[in-house]
């Protein structure tokens, strides 16, 4: 019998073996697990002088850079502030921001 | 179909009327043949198989745990040093649930190379989480087999089908092979719930906490006590085809026995002989063929030896440093719920043979001891 | 909107990668080529972390995790499996570290080229366990600490040379790549996806936590590999048709590269005089290949 697998904000919900397949199979997606804690530093795309390259969108490791009406957008939930997408924006347009300063 | 073939091809024809899908194997005496034959039986068309020629036995059960995966029906065969190398993998199958059934022909293990009987290989792989099973003759093999399949698809946990070398392995013996339109009708495709499918992605295997690997452990220990069920209930399904029933202990006149011989594998079908001899002599002595060791056939021991006095074990195994693997499982059994005695014996370590007359020598040491010994080391020279 | 890469994301994020992890990038390069009728294998490596625990996964593609040395015939029996279901379009993917692949699962992965089973096998190579916590592998390249490799006894011997020995089997297809250059990367894996076969692809994934650099630096260390020839980047058809994908022009000397990294700090003149001229050695043994 396939378990039907209950999902909460951090994704499935399980309380014991009777909700659990045979073998350690997967029941749900990684992407309830917003990884914006682990930043220390923010980056802020400044719209005026991106020239739309998607440099940062083409590098983000997570990825948390959108394509939202053809202009990238930093998905906050996700980017773990690694900084690389700044690195290598050729406009320097994306600003560096300490958090919780 | 009667046909005289020998242990290992009775392996070969078992996948072959199982219509296993996938093989991967690596050839090692005594195994050889079962490989040998698979690969003429694929390449004459008999079957519609991949036989992978992989280039290990770690391999060979990783690529049939791929395969299995994916829900193909998967197969392999090794001895001793390759069972042993594939070790890691039968964790694997077992933990990751995947119904492979697998034969391994009992040799002991190096140093010194030996190619010889001993059933070392495979009771180090006890705790791996297969079934396990010991055949004793080569219709047992073949039979085993596809019953095998049947009850690891139904509770997800793989077999070990083990049998002794040379004397199993090379013997020839009349085998009754079933049609395969039977077998079709016992043995369905196999169809899991959970398997790679890229309609529907899943990972399998993950990083599993603490929270939740217990319970996995919990889930397969109910599978192996639902297979103690099963094995009874579909060896019943075969008969119905086939004649003929295997139970997880076969005993061999216990009921009125004061002396009940535990024995597996060839040594199961010597004792049996051994027992018509000495009943001649006015002995009462009976034979518990173990013939599946995991599940562990508890209740049934229990059942089978309840009213004996005594209890010889005869172990072609050893766990050195205390002693053999088959007599520590049963005394196990027996504490907390019966007195009776248990004798322990070792015989035919190493492929050494174990006569009647051996078997008969045990029972008049076992008659004549008062007290119970862990283990007897038969014939040892000193 | 021009975009270089295709714009579809099959890898989600919410995985468990460092910041800045160059193996995380080259997951999501792979699955945006291979698609969504792909299945995965990995063996024990950081993979098999990023991907998040029971019950859940970030690939979002069938991924069976395997033991650590395993990967190649893993994908064999999968693609074996798949075949003999009729499902045979499906491509099948072995994706492991660099340990997983010049160390201890070598023996599989040639045992799945010498029969020419159609995988495609991805190594991302971090030089090093990472997982585990940093320790040397064979891809570690010559002079790096690592945790076995403390400084006082830094990695003495050259990488092992991993698509030389993989050609040498004569597959289809080798290459090597680097994250930092995600069209090129793309394009081998779009040729590895349409050749019939065994495919070997060798990707260069820089570690801040194991290298010892800035997160922010994975491409640019990425890059600077390929400008100092360290790790030079090109294919191998069937063993002998080479091709250069990235010419280097002028090479960057190595001390480009390594003053980004923690890993070669306490190298000496000589000792970096030294890997200099390995490396213009090794580049012009290569380049009369191409
Ligand atoms: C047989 C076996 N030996 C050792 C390990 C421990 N182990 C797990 S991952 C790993 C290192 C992986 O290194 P690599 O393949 O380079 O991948 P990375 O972690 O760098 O991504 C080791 C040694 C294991 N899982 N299995
Ligand atoms: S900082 Fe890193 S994680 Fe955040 S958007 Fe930029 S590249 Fe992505
Ligand atoms: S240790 Fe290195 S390779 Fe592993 S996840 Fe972190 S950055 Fe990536
Ligand atoms: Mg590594």
């Amino acid at each position: 019998m396939l378990i039907k697998f209950r999902t909460d904000k951090k994704g499935v919900k399980i309380s014991g073996a009777k909700d659990m397949p045979p073998m350690p199979a997967s029941l749900g997606l990684m992407n309830w697990n917003k990884t914006s804690s682990w930043r220390n530093l923010k980056p802020i795309i400044d719209y005026e002088k991106c020239i739309d390259c998607f440099i940062c969108w083409k590098f983000c490791p997570e990825p948390a850079i959108k394509i939202v009406d053809e202009r990238p957008v930093i998905d906050y939930d996700f980017c773990k502030g690694c900084m690389l997408c700044a690195e290598e924006c050729p406009k320097d347009a994306i600003a560096t921001e300490v958090e919780g300063k | 179909m009667k046909k005289t073939m020998i242990g290992n091809h009775a392996a070969s024809w078992g996948a072959q009327l199982s219509r296993v899908q996938v093989i991967a194997a690596y050839p090692i005496t005594p195994q050889t043949l079962i490989v040998e034959k698979l690969s003429e039986i694929v390449a004459d068309g008999e079957l519609d198989a991949k036989f992978i020629k992989v280039e290990s036995e770690h391999s060979a059960m990783s690529a049939c745990i791929g395969a299995s995966a994916t829900g193909a029906r998967a197969y392999t065969a090794t001895s001793a040093q390759g069972l042993a190398l594939m070790h890691e993998m039968l964790h694997w199958a077992a933990l990751a649930r995947l119904p492979i059934v697998m034969t391994n022909v009992n040799r002991a293990m190096a140093p010194g190379w030996s190619i010889w009987a001993d059933q070392n290989d495979s009771l180090s792989q006890r705790d791996t989480g297969m079934m396990h099973i010991f055949a004793s003759s080569s219709q047992d093999i073949l039979d085993s087999t596809i019953i095998s399949y049947k009850v690891s698809e139904q509770v997800l946990l793989p077999t070990l089908i083990s049998f002794d070398a040379f004397f199993l392995s090379h013997t020839m013996e009349v085998v009754d092979m079933p049609p395969i339109t039977d077998v079709d009708k016992f043995l369905p495709p196999y169809n899991p719930e959970y398997k790679l499918d890229v309609n529907n992605p899943r990972s399998f295997g993950a990083l599993t906490s603490e929270e939740h690997y217990y319970e996995f452990r919990y889930k397969m220990q109910n599978a192996m006590d639902d297979a103690v069920g099963l094995i009874k209930k579909e060896g019943r399904e075969f008969e119905k085809l086939t004649g003929r029933y295997y139970d997880l202990v076969h005993s061999y006149k216990c009921e009125d026995a004061d002396l009940i011989f535990v024995t597996s594998g060839t040594i199961a079908e010597t004792t049996n002989v051994a027992v018509d001899e000495l009943r001649k002599d006015g002995k009462k002595v009976g034979n518990l063929k173990i013939r599946v060791i995991r599940p562990y056939p508890k209740q049934d021991i229990l059942k089978a030896v309840k009213n004996c006095s005594k209890i010889a074990v005869i172990d072609r195994n050893i766990s050195c440093g205390y002693h053999g693997i088959f007599a520590q499982e049963l005394k196990g059994a027996l504490y907390n719920e019966s007195d009776i005695p248990v004798w322990g014996y070792l015989a035919g370590i190493g492929g050494r043979d174990v006569k009647v007359d051996d078997i008969k020598e045990i029972a008049d040491e076992t008659f004549k001891s008062k007290k119970p010994v862990d283990m007897i080391m038969k014939g040892v020279k000193i | 909107m021009k975009l270089t890469i295709p714009e579809r994301e099959i890898m989600q994020p919410g995985h468990l990668a460092c910041q800045g992890c160059g193996a995380s990038m080259a997951m999501r390069y792979a699955l945006k080529i291979f698609g969504r009728d792909s299945v995965l294998t990995i063996p024990a490596c950081c993979w098999a972390v990023i991907d998040g625990p029971f019950p859940y996964t970030a690939v979002n593609v069938p991924l069976f995790h395997t033991a650590f040395e395993t990967a190649a015939v893993m994908a064999s029996g999968i693609k074996a499996g798949l075949d003999v279901q009729g499902e045979k379009s499906t491509n099948v993917i072995a994706w492991a570290g660099d340990g997983g692949t010049f160390d201890i699962g070598i023996q599989a992965i040639s045992g799945a080229a010498e029969r020419n089973d159609d995988i495609t096998y991805i190594v991302y190579d971090n030089e090093a366990y990472m997982n585990t916590g940093i320790q040397r592998s064979s891809a570690t390249p010559h002079g790096a600490w690592t945790t076995t490799t403390p400084i006082k006894h830094y990695k003495i011997g050259a990488k092992k040379n991993m698509v030389e020995i993989m050609s040498a089997h004569r597959i289809p297809y080798a290459a090597t790549a680097s994250v930092a250059y995600p069209e090129d990367l793309c394009k081998k894996l779009e040729k590895a996806k349409n050749i019939r076969g065994f495919k070997f692809i060798h990707i260069l994934a820089p570690c801040p936590t194991g290298w010892k650099s800035d997160p922010k630096y994975t491409v640019k260390l990425a890059k600077l590999a390929v400008q100092t020839n360290i790790f030079p980047i090109y294919e191998i058809e069937n063993g002998l048709k080479y091709t250069q994908n990235k010419k280097v022009k002028q090479r960057k000397p190595i001390t480009e590269y390594f003053k980004y990294q923690g890993r070669f700090k306490h190298l000496k003149k000589e000792e970096v005089e030294f890997i200099q001229k390995s490396i213009d050695r090794e580049n012009e043994i290569l380049l009369k290949k191409f």
